[in-house]
């Protein structure tokens, strides 16, 4: 079965003609040809592909794409700001060493985000349960927990500034 | 010391910005015009005869274009001996053997079509345990060996046996002496990015594939010999390698899969694309080997190691990968981590019907780190010395010539012993936790640290391309698969040339356009391209120079002229600007050319891209390229003495430990772990950070959660619920790491390889901490709960 949807997507309203089965994840990458959105596993338990839906992180291998009606939809492409600004979460991932080969970074990024969003100071075992479905085989998570720590930094100095 | 501009610092790595933006293509994000996606088909049993395989189905479906077995294509052998297929014929050996392949114009078509081959097969009975393999009446997993003479066992034609001194004699000298049996299960590298290709064919014939691989130039030589295979010979391939998703050692070999989509596409004249699902990357790619070993070391009186005996037994699984080399690499810490005299090592390894391994990250070491620095504790409790100070005792030290014939140069394993005490306080805690029981483990390590010659060639070739506005691209034939390559060499290319970071673009993976590289293995990456990259430097700086005593002085006077045109006020100064300089007087650092004798006059200094804009855009004007192939001063080991100075350099380290065992659970609780690494010279702060930070966490996983389990040659658990790698959550306590700078004198800067060792010694420290919490000596990894309380129910 086939059927148009309609959502926002990274700020645009967007629509999509879809099949039944097919997840966010397919629909991203194959159709918006978002890339950056990764498959890890498809099934739920890397993490790779998470992306924001209504400010949630969510595994998009898992979510129908039918769901995502109406609904607003973020990608790590979509932290990236005019003018190939990086996203305070990103900047900090890239100053702190959080990356290695980035396959897991931009899921990493999207639930860090979801989780700065709740919890702007978070505690250290705040930041490892944020990312806790997020898996990383090469950096020991302990430079990304550094990044994150950052990230809150700079988001703390951005919104400070904003409010000047 | 030297000092340096770039070297050492914290200089975000090139890769990250585009990594964190999702701008990094990998292979599932290539596509290819017109590309098809290919489908494997994969074998129903361990061991059985193929009586026939029916693909009129899928032949019929809608959107397939080709169906191909081993009976419609040309017989294409791959493997370190040549004895796998890229698709079978006569029997399968293994689940994972590949027995026809589908390309189709989407992938629900391909997978559709793949499950409409209807194969028959006569199930065999198959070999499970080397041990069975080996018995008189075993099985047969290859009838023929590669040259088609008949086989009488199962043994792979790769032995290793390393003798040196005379153990027997030894053994009666030695004071008190350690015997015990250690094993390690099978491992599969668990990359975040899966394994995968597209293959494609020109007008003339030629293959382009872009795959996920460590050693493009070596499969660019595989990917020829099978076009010869397939009757096009004389044709080339070029190798492309995309941004790679991890790969600790899976790219270190050539695929089934790689070859399936080169006869797909050559079958159909399409672009073929292959990527594997998450089960198929556990369930039809190499995993590291398991080992069985059997363990003697003795020392004499006052300590001091006398002997080290070890017989290894490895499962191969059913084909042979360059994995069989691994005994040549466990050969050196078992040879020469401390000082012993007497060593006698043998391997066998077994065909059996289970997958075939391959090499991981330590390419050996971490299954022979496991028995011996398990067994090194057991020693010392038997001589009744502290195991800190017994490996002290035996350490390594600078000069020494090893029994194998490895000369260490720069040697800091005392240095990583004496930090890793010092963080855990050992003196305070080492045997003093059991009331409660903790514990506190220490376990060293030695590695290649200057590349390793496993291979005729142990070179890495970089090629320097400077522009018109001072960018300097390095190609290089080396491979960033996260580790922190492109960081290391753009920032020895910058500090070496003279230029800042930011004007440096590295350029890997492509065949056709990098200069030849043995291939990244062996934490040889940053160690061979960043010392060819200096050599290259000097040559472009030479060159540089000489361009500069023409253009130096006419370029200043213009820049004077240039000056006064927009402030009359400027006076231009009173210099010789007819002189003509020698090359020898020029410097250059950070895009500036100077005089040495004044660096700091800001009149006398010319930007890189001036001159060299000069010398090209003039009546016979130049450009500056220059190359370098930097092959390390090490040996090929001989194969019957099994002698040789195999790396240029050599690297230690210790981890130690403390850790809490629940006697209730059985589960191990890690409270503080330190690392401390020998590692010449820090070149990228940020990437030797994550080369340790994420090494010991993989070993970590090695010691406490991952086992990849089969049953009669079928994976149990091939996805990451049942397959337990670390999340952050199991990082609960602090990760200390010290990199201990010895300066080695092959070292680019001093650096030695550091790519491996994070893994390699942290198993036994873990295990070794267990046993000082608990007196109960684990000896197979993974150390699970339930090995645990076993061991407390047999202690009562």
């Amino acid at each position: 079965m086939k059927k148009e949807i309609h959502f926002q997507l990274n700020g645009y309203e967007v629509s999509a003609e879809v099949e039944s089965h097919k997840m966010l994840l397919n629909v991203l990458r194959e159709q918006f040809h978002l890339t950056g959105t990764k498959e890890g596993c498809g099934q739920g338990e890397c993490g790779a592909c998470t992306v924001l839906v209504d400010g949630l992180n969510v595994d998009s291998c898992l979510y129908p794409a039918f769901e995502v009606e109406g609904k607003s939809v973020t990608t790590i492409e979509g932290l990236v700001a005019k003018g190939n600004l990086l996203h305070p979460i990103q900047k900090a991932f890239v100053e702190e060493g959080g990356i290695q080969c980035g396959f897991c970074t931009p899921g990493m990024i999207m639930s860090s985000k979801a989780l700065l969003d709740e919890t702007p100071h978070p505690s250290e075992d705040e930041i490892k349960r944020g990312i806790s479905g997020n898996l990383c085989r090469c950096t020991g998570y302990v430079q990304i927990i550094e990044s994150i720590e950052k990230a809150a930094e700079l988001m703390e100095t951005e919104s400070s500034k904003a409010t000047d | 010391m030297q000092e340096f501009s770039f070297i050492g610092t914290d200089t975000p790595r090139p890769d990250a910005p585009d990594k964190a933006a999702g701008k990094a293509v990998y292979i599932h994000d290539l596509t290819r015009p017109g590309m098809l996606y290919g489908k494997i088909k994969f074998s129903e049993y361990a061991h059985a005869r193929i009586k026939n395989i029916d693909t009129s189905r899928a032949e019929k479906l809608p959107g397939v274009r080709a169906v191909i077995t081993g009976y419609n294509t040309p017989e294409v052998r791959i493997g370190f001996i040549k004895d796998n297929f890229a698709l079978k014929k006569g029997k399968v050996r293994q689940f994972r053997d590949e027995v026809a392949a589908v390309a189709a114009i989407d992938p629900e078509i391909a997978e559709e079509a793949v499950d409409l081959i209807r194969v028959e097969y006569e199930e065999l009975p198959g070999v499970f345990t080397p041990e069975d393999a080996l018995r008189e009446d075993a099985t047969l997993v290859h009838e023929v060996d590669v040259k088609g003479r008949p086989k009488t066992d199962n043994l792979v034609p790769v032995p290793w046996k390393f003798v040196s001194g005379d153990v027997e004699k030894a053994k009666d000298k030695a004071a008190y002496w350690a015997e015990d049996h250690f094993e390690t299960p099978l491992i599969q590298q668990s990359c975040m990015g899966t394994a995968g290709c597209i293959a494609e064919f020109d007008l003339q014939n030629n293959l382009l594939i872009h795959t996920k691989t460590q050693i493009p130039f070596l499969a660019q030589n595989d990917f020829n010999q099978a076009l010869v295979a397939m009757g096009l010979k004389g044709k080339n391939s070029r190798v492309i390698v995309p941004t790679l998703g991890g790969s600790f050692g899976t790219g270190l070999d050539t695929h089934g899969y790689e070859y399936i989509s080169i006869l797909l596409a050559y079958k159909t004249g399409r672009p073929v694309k292959i990527v594997l699902t998450r089960e198929e990357e556990f369930t039809a790619l190499s995993p590291r080997q398991p080992s069985k070993s059997h363990i003697i070391q003795g020392c004499d009186k006052e300590g001091k190691l006398l002997f080290r005996d070890i017989r290894m037994l490895l499962d191969n699984g059913a084909y042979t990968s360059w994995g069989a080399t691994t005994p040549s690499v466990m050969m050196l810490p078992i040879s020469s981590l401390y000082r012993v005299p007497n060593v006698f090592y043998e391997t066998k390894i077994v065909y059996t019907n289970n997958t075939y391994c391959q090499a991981m990250r330590g390419y050996g070491n971490p299954q022979a780190a496991w028995p011996m620095e398990s067994n090194m504790d057991e020693l010392a409790e038997k001589a009744g010395m502290d195991p800190y100070e017994f490996r002290l005792k035996n350490a390594n030290i600078p000069n020494d010539i090893t029994p194998m014939g490895l000369h260490i140069t720069t040697c800091g394993l005392k240095e990583c012993l004496d930090t890793v005490a010092e963080k855990l306080t050992w003196k305070e805690k080492r045997g003093k936790g059991k009331g409660k029981a903790r514990g506190v483990g220490i376990a060293s390590l030695f590695h290649v640290g200057g590349s390793g010659r496993v291979y005729r060639s142990d070179g890495s070739g970089i090629i320097l391309k400077l522009d018109d506005f001072g960018n300097v691209s390095v190609m290089s034939g080396g491979i960033e698969m996260g580790q922190g390559f492109n960081a290391a060499l753009s920032l020895a290319t910058a500090e070496a040339l003279g230029v800042t970071p930011d004007k440096v673009t590295v350029i890997t993976g492509d065949t056709a356009t990098c200069p030849w590289d043995v291939g990244t293995h062996a934490s040889r990456g940053a160690f061979t391209s960043c010392n060819a990259a200096i050599s290259a430097s000097e040559k472009a700086r030479k060159k540089i120079f000489d361009l500069a005593s023409e253009h130096f002085m006419p370029r200043i006077k213009s820049k004077m002229k240039k000056r006064k045109r927009k402030d009359p006020d400027f006076e231009i100064p009173d210099l010789d600007y007819e002189r003509v300089c020698d090359p020898s007087e020029f410097d250059m650092k950070e895009n500036m050319i100077f005089l040495k004798e004044e660096p700091e006059n800001p009149l006398l200094r010319v930007t890189l891209g001036d001159i060299l804009r000069a010398a090209h855009y003039k009546e016979q004007g130049t450009i500056v390229v220059t190359e370098a192939f930097y092959d390390p001063c090490n040996q090929m080991i001989d194969a019957k003495t099994c002698r040789g100075n195999v790396s240029a350099t050599y690297i230690f380290g210790a981890q130690g430990a403390e850790v809490e065992v629940d006697l209730e659970t059985g589960k191990v609780k890690v409270l503080n772990f330190v690392a401390a690494h020998d590692v010449g010279q820090v070149l990228s702060r940020q990437a030797i950070r994550g080369q340790i930070y994420g090494g010991v966490v993989q070993g970590l996983g090695y010691a406490l959660t991952e086992e990849y389990r089969t049953n009669k040659g079928k994976n149990l658990n091939p996805n990451f619920l049942d397959y337990k790698i670390l999340s952050a959550p199991d990082i609960d306590f602090p990760i200390e790491i010290k990199c201990v700078e010895t300066h080695d004198i092959e070292g680019p800067f001093g650096a030695k390889g550091v790519g491996e060792p994070g893994l390699v010694p942290t198993a036994p420290a873990i295990a070794n901490a267990v046993y000082d919490a608990i007196g109960v000596r684990i000896k197979s990894l993974p150390i699970t709960p339930e090995k645990v309380l076993k061991g407390l129910a047999e202690k009562k």
